[in-house]
């Protein structure tokens, strides 16, 4: 195609730069072209969240942005967050107190409540709710999510209160 | 779900904005936040083989309180609404409404000017702006033109927005008195069932000015005149507002869709009026 985009973004503190058509959707440039498969694909219609990820501060449903539209721009997706073996607070609270079952929406969710506590470290269980109703789970029934999310905001304030 | 190809454009002003949708005329869309045409050129639906992305356009994105009017920029996010201070406590009802609309990720993108130039009766800002006498602001090849929330909507994405024109902004007087917009809807992220939206003036125990605007009853916004002419005046007791349902239900036109038949929308927008003026009277 002719009118292929030069297109350059840091994913996870990484520089990543390659052409695509402007048609091309951020969770397939991601997946497909990067190889970073954390974001899943769900509903393709953004309604699901399991393509979150996180855009110049903002959780984005990557589904629904073209990748041309994040050109210049930092992406993280729950691969920038934590790996196997340096576990995310939020990663750790959601194995912790069974924050999944199958597993699908969990990149999502986690990436959403990275930006959800970075917002607001101390939320309330209807905060919670509020902020993650861009993400639905058809396994757990919320209630263990909301557990993961308020056991690592415990977590993380009481880490940044020993730091300091 | 893959959209058909398309050119993409990031203009750095808007005369290159306005030129782009010149040369190509209705062959080109801009987009704000892309939450409404992204899906629709997804499910292609909506055939845009020159899409014109605003971001980078300057002087969209400013929230500007003022003594009597409030100035907000077309690409100002849902988000943006909710977080600012200022417009909060100039016009609560704002951020109220904005809260009620689609989910957070979905706020952080979605635009105020997206969301009122896009015509989709689904669409709550709409119906707001026209509750709070809002001024649409225009640009297009022959310069700059003004037009009222309530004389903007024509049909189901049909406005009076021409092709070759961009939405720039919106400007409020700023409301007075007490404020609701309550939205029936079936879950997070779907469009009202029914929504109303409502300002309202008490002076001594007596209403002295309202505004009255539903969403999603009508192919269009509805603002309805003789509902508040059902109100002001009165004491906003049980008769006020019977009437003021009746006439409400008199102007708008719902469709039977998945929300549901006829019936059921005019039952639930009378639910929800009454709920709207109900909570608004109570803060005034």
């Amino acid at each position: 195609m002719s009118n292929k985009k030069h297109i350059k973004l840091n994913v996870n503190g990484k520089e990543e730069e390659f052409l695509a058509e402007p048609r091309e959707l951020l969770i397939y440039t991601l997946r497909e072209r990067l190889n970073i498969t954390g974001p899943h694909i769900g509903c393709e219609t953004s309604h699901c969240g399991a393509c979150t990820v996180t855009i110049n501060g903002k959780s984005i449903k990557s589904c629904t942005m073209y990748t041309v539209q994040a050109e210049g721009k930092d992406v993280t997706t729950i691969e920038g967050i934590g790996g196997p073996d340096d576990l995310h607070p939020l990663q750790e609270a959601f194995k912790e107190h069974h924050g999944l079952q199958c597993g699908y929406c969990t990149p999502g969710m986690i990436t959403r409540a990275t930006k959800l506590l970075e917002e607001n470290p101390n939320p309330t269980e209807e905060e919670i709710r509020f902020g993650m109703a861009g993400n639905i789970c058809r396994c757990t029934g919320y209630q263990n999510i909301v557990k993961s999310i308020q056991a690592a905001a415990t977590e993380m304030n009481a880490a940044k209160e020993a730091a300091e | 779900m893959i959209p058909a190809a398309f050119d993409y454009y990031r203009p750095k002003d808007m005369e290159a904005v306005l030129s782009i949708l010149a040369e190509h005329g209705d062959d080109a869309r801009v987009m704000a936040g892309g939450h409404s045409l992204i899906p629709m050129m997804k499910l292609r639906m909506a055939d845009v083989p020159h899409l014109i992305d605003l971001q980078d356009v300057p002087d969209l994105s400013d929230i500007v309180v003022s003594a009597d009017s409030i100035k907000i920029g077309a690409m100002v996010t849902q988000a943006d609404l909710i977080d600012h201070a200022g417009l909060t406590k100039a016009a609560p009802i704002l951020r109220e409404a904005a809260l009620q609309i689609a989910d957070p990720q979905v706020r952080y993108m979605g635009t105020i000017g997206g969301n009122v130039a896009n015509g989709d009766p689904g669409n709550d800002m709409p119906g707001l702006m026209q509750c709070l006498d809002a001024t649409f602001h225009l640009v297009g090849p022959d310069g700059a033109r003004d037009v009222a929330a309530r004389d903007f909507y024509e049909a189901a994405y049909m406005t009076d927005r021409e092709d070759d024109e961009v939405l720039t902004g919106v400007t409020i007087p700023t409301p007075q008195g007490g404020y609701a917009y309550e939205k029936q809807k079936r879950k997070i992220g779907d469009y009202a069932t029914a929504a109303a939206a409502v300002q309202i003036v008490k002076d001594g125990d007596t209403c002295t000015f309202a505004s009255v605007a539903m969403t999603n009853l009508s192919d269009t916004p509805i603002y309805s005149a003789d509902a508040v002419d059902a109100l002001v005046g009165t004491k906003v007791d049980d008769a006020a507002i019977k009437a003021a349902i009746a006439a409400m239900l008199d102007d708008i036109d719902p469709s039977e869709d998945n929300r549901g038949p006829v019936a059921f929308k005019n039952h639930v927008a009378g639910v929800i009026l009454r709920r709207t003026i109900e909570r608004a009277w109570s803060r005034a």
